[in-house]
């Protein structure tokens, strides 16, 4: 059976496998990072939702062939251990969910759209976000949680670089 | 069983449908043995309640007629035990906060163990808006209970007169300065209780933790990711499950040819009747053993398409199963001499709930017993299912519903659970079944279609004076009018549905508010008479107008806020709940935009406003789905568009600006909140979309260019 170096959280991990797998399959049975989450298998719902070198990417229709040398972030660590991410830190204050089952892939969705957008505007989140669904229908609480995480992360580093 | 409760309750309803079998006969020495030591109090449900919720007809209501527990440890700790379930419509906190207000304790003291049929009593189900007015009150009454109890200790303890001590901060506290912690006062002792009477619960207006915004409890586990839903959970040497199906409902298998998925190392294939499934080491490899497996199924065709379904509705309906018709005055003589009549005939189609986390289940056996984490809002319902499935008495079942993925009433049945605990017996080991997408849109349920035909007849002071309205299928919840008209047919008509259908947040009522308040549109707006106005002269009930006027204000109407743009607006009460919704649209190439929603609602007194309006909103955006693009296309039980590509959901682009309008009323009860904002979104934008042509009598709303 072949296998795969993937890089994931700042570990790197042999998967046997097949080229077609899905990312998402081998964070949560493989490896346990149940964080990201089953939500369509389409890559229409982005609740499976991961960094792949910084930029938001459905880990379930990457294939893990496809993913050697790239490094991948997923929800599990997104902030060091006993801390959280700016955008982990708005969700909560503006209390952006209901379920919570969609959460963990909108947060690192937003978290990739303030590396490269560090002030996004409602129409910029709606456009990069698209491709997350709610099904509780707290998009307009996660546009707000965006936001404030955005001025919080302006106000806490003055170069505005994301922490 | 009174009229009213059948006016609020589904006639099809997969969550009352099934018999009790089990009698939870705990008595207050069972529960001291289970717990140890400390304060338990147990809260029964008043005999109406227990008789609703199908007990009554069990035949041994006494013991069974439980409804929740607590018990305060010898650390102060409260663990407060209750079937209910977490979906996301946040009653854990609720409920929480409900035990921390009467027994003056603090959140972080409460524990909240739900949905786990070993350890909780039981429960018919989490729907119809039922936690908070029932469960809240229940354990309000018990935590009420429990702190005169803490108090009577306390002043035998302290040797004072009772009535100088007050309870505060977990703590029994003297006018002399004197305190004692309630867990030195239950240290030690056995303390049985059980609320009996009207225990002194506190009026709304004294209320210090409800009616403030309180924080999701375990909020952090959900935006780290943490926190573990039925899909989550791991057992040790937990194996992969997968079932193989045909491509619809129905059908029947023929032949089946698994020797290759069988040389697949570590896998297990399962046969019983037509049930097939794999189990296998993992996900990936269970994934390739059923792709291997051919089986060849025979479909049942000759069913009807999404288009026929309308006819197919009237066809199939016979006299009577849905009940008999609500009638007052002569609504027939009164439409045969009245001025101007009004019809029309609108369709509401299949819609499907997609919960974001598919049904899932982890089931085990141990000694005979079989233990099932899944996502459900019925646990005792899925422990009959279970239980009945394997020929086993319910106490060789255990359900444990983890807080789950969302449900919106479309969680009520154990297929899954089923499933996979009859994967796990052939396996011999733990076993996970995740349906995928397309499993949840084809085998789980939807919102019923219908046909509603609605007749109104005015006389020549613009009164209402005949109102007729026949539901095929789609449902009697929210089937009634709030308006005083003094002829009145009313009546739900069953059919034989070719789709699964069940529960979907706030039921028919979203349907029937739909075709009745577009309808009131339609004729006031004929009249030439305003619309608020037309439905105030109609109002009787304050509150319903309450929320109406509210809306209205908020909203500027009648005035649109730019020129061009039109307002619409729509209001209704149901599950104790009262909505208004107001919308403003500005015409678009491809018919309409919504510019801006309002909606006022009130549902008693408010427990936790940012919880509420958190439920809210969430209710209008997922109504806005079922408004503008939701349908289930069908042929021959194919669903044709059952992937989240074909299958259009709301998304933040179709989200306009909400503006929530909170009525809280300290004079009355609380009510739930989680279904009924859902119910008015639809005839708002459709009546607003008249402004720009003529609207379809159907769902989603659809504009014909005039």
């Amino acid at each position: 059976m072949p296998s795969f170096t993937l890089r994931i959280n700042g570990e790197t991990h042999q998967i046997d496998g097949a080229a077609g797998d899905s990312l998402l399959s081998v964070l949560r049975y493989e490896l346990g990072l149940t964080g990201s989450k089953y939500g369509c298998g389409e890559g229409q719902c982005g609740a499976c939702t991961v960094l792949v070198d910084g930029v938001a990417t459905r880990s379930c229709v990457a294939r893990i062939e496809t993913l050697a040398g790239k490094s991948i972030t997923t929800i599990e660590a997104l902030a060091p251990p006993g801390s959280l991410h700016p955008v982990q830190e708005a969700f909560l204050a503006v209390e952006a969910f209901q379920c919570g089952y969609c959460t963990p892939g909108m947060v690192m969705a937003a978290a990739g759209l303030l590396r490269t957008n560090p002030s996004p505007t409602e129409q910029d989140i709606a456009l990069a976000m698209d491709r997350n669904v709610c099904r509780c229908g707290t998009f307009p609480r996660i546009v707000k949680a965006v936001q404030l995480a955005a001025q919080r992360m302006k106000s806490t580093s003055p170069a505005g670089e994301p922490r | 069983m009174r009229r009213e409760d059948l006016d609020t309750i589904e006639p099809e309803r997969y969550e009352l449908s099934e018999p009790r079998r089990y009698s939870f006969d705990l008595d207050r020495r069972d529960f001291m043995r289970v717990v140890g030591s400390g304060l338990v109090i147990v809260a029964t449900l008043p005999r109406a309640f227990g008789q609703e919720s199908g007990r009554g007809a069990q035949g041994r209501g006494e013991a069974a007629d439980l409804a929740a527990w607590l018990h305060i440890d010898e650390r102060g700790r409260v663990t407060v035990y209750t079937g209910k379930v977490e979906i996301g419509q946040n009653i854990r906190t609720s409920l929480a906060q409900a035990v921390a207000d009467e027994l003056r304790a603090p959140m972080s003291s409460i524990v909240m163990v739900m949905g786990d049929t070993d350890l909780v009593p039981f429960d018919a189900g989490t729907f119809g808006s039922m936690s908070t007015p029932r469960m809240g009150r229940q354990l309000s009454r018990a935590a009420a209970a429990a702190r005169e109890m803490l108090i009577d200790a306390a002043a035998a303890d302290l040797r004072v007169d009772r009535a100088t001590l007050i309870a505060r901060d977990g703590r029994i506290v003297s006018e002399g300065g004197k305190s004692v912690a309630y867990g030195d006062i239950t240290k030690g002792r056995k303390l049985t209780g059980t609320v009996s009477g009207e225990p002194p619960v506190t009026p709304a207006d004294k209320w210090t933790v409800r009616g403030k915004t309180e924080k999701k409890i375990d909020g952090r586990t959900f935006v780290t990711g943490a926190h573990q839903y039925a899909s989550d959970v791991v057992r040790p040497g937990v194996l992969i499950g997968r079932v193989i199906r045909p491509e619809s409902p129905g059908a029947t298998l023929e032949a089946l040819e698994t020797s290759r998925a069988a040389g697949v190392p570590g896998v297990t294939i399962v046969r019983d009747g037509d049930f097939i499934g794999v189990v296998a080491p993992n996900e990936r490899v269970a994934r390739k053993a059923a792709v291997l497996i051919v089986a060849t199924w025979k479909p049942r065709t000759g069913q009807p398409t999404s288009e026929s379904i309308y006819e197919h509705l009237k066809r199939t309906a016979d006299g009577g199963r849905g009940g008999a018709p609500f009638t007052a005055g002569d609504s027939a003589g009164a439409v045969a001499g009245a001025r101007r009549t009004f019809a029309e005939s609108y369709l509401i189609p299949y819609i499907a709930h997609v919960p974001l986390e598919p049904r899932a289940a982890v089931a085990e056996w141990a000694d005979g017993r079989v233990t099932v984490w899944t996502g459900t809002q019925r646990p005792f319902g899925v422990r009959s299912e279970v239980a009945e499935a394997f020929h086993l008495s319910e106490d060789r079942v255990r359900v444990i519903v983890p807080d789950m993925g969302s449900g919106y009433g479309g969680k009520h049945t154990g297929e899954v659970a089923i499933e996979a605990a009859r994967l796990a017996k052939a396996a011999g080991k733990p076993v996970k079944l995740v349906w995928t997408r397309a499993e949840e849109f084809t085998w789980a349920y939807f919102r019923p279609a219908g046909v509603i035909d609605v007749k109104a007849a005015v006389d020549e002071r613009n009164r209402l004076v005949a109102w007729e309205f026949d539901n095929w299928n789609s449902g009697n919840a929210g089937i009634r009018t709030p308006y005083n008209i003094p002829s009145q047919r009313i009546q739900f008509h069953q059919s034989d549905s070719p789709l699964r259908q069940g529960s979907y947040r706030g039921l028919a009522a979203t349907a029937n508010h739909y075709v009745r308040e577009m309808h009131m549109d339609a004729i006031a707006r004929a009249l030439g008479v305003d619309p608020v106005e037309f439905r105030l002269q109609h109002l009787v009930d304050d509150r319903v107008a309450a929320v109406l006027k509210a809306a209205a204000e908020r909203i500027g109407w009648p005035k649109a806020s730019a020129s061009g743009r039109a307002l619409g607006i729509a209001c209704g009460t149901e599950k104790g709940g009262y909505i208004a919704t107001a919308a403003e649209l500005s015409p678009s190439a491809d018919g309409f935009k919504i510019e801006r929603l309002v909606a006022s609602f009130e549902c008693g007194a408010i427990v936790n406003p940012d919880g509420l309006r958190n439920q809210v909103e969430g209710s209008i955006v997922q109504g806005l789905g079922g408004a503008l693009f939701e349908a289930i296309k069908f042929e021959d039980g194919h669903i044709l568009n059952g992937s989240m590509a074909q299958y259009r959901v709301p998304r933040f682009k179709d989200v306009p600006p909400i503006d929530v309008v909170l009525l809280d009323r300290k004079d009355l009860p609380s009510a739930g909140a989680g279904e009924t904002p859902i119910v008015c979104v639809a005839p708002a934008i459709g009546s607003a979309a008249r402004a720009f042509g003529v609207v379809k009598p159907a769902l989603p709303i659809t504009l014909v260019r005039a």
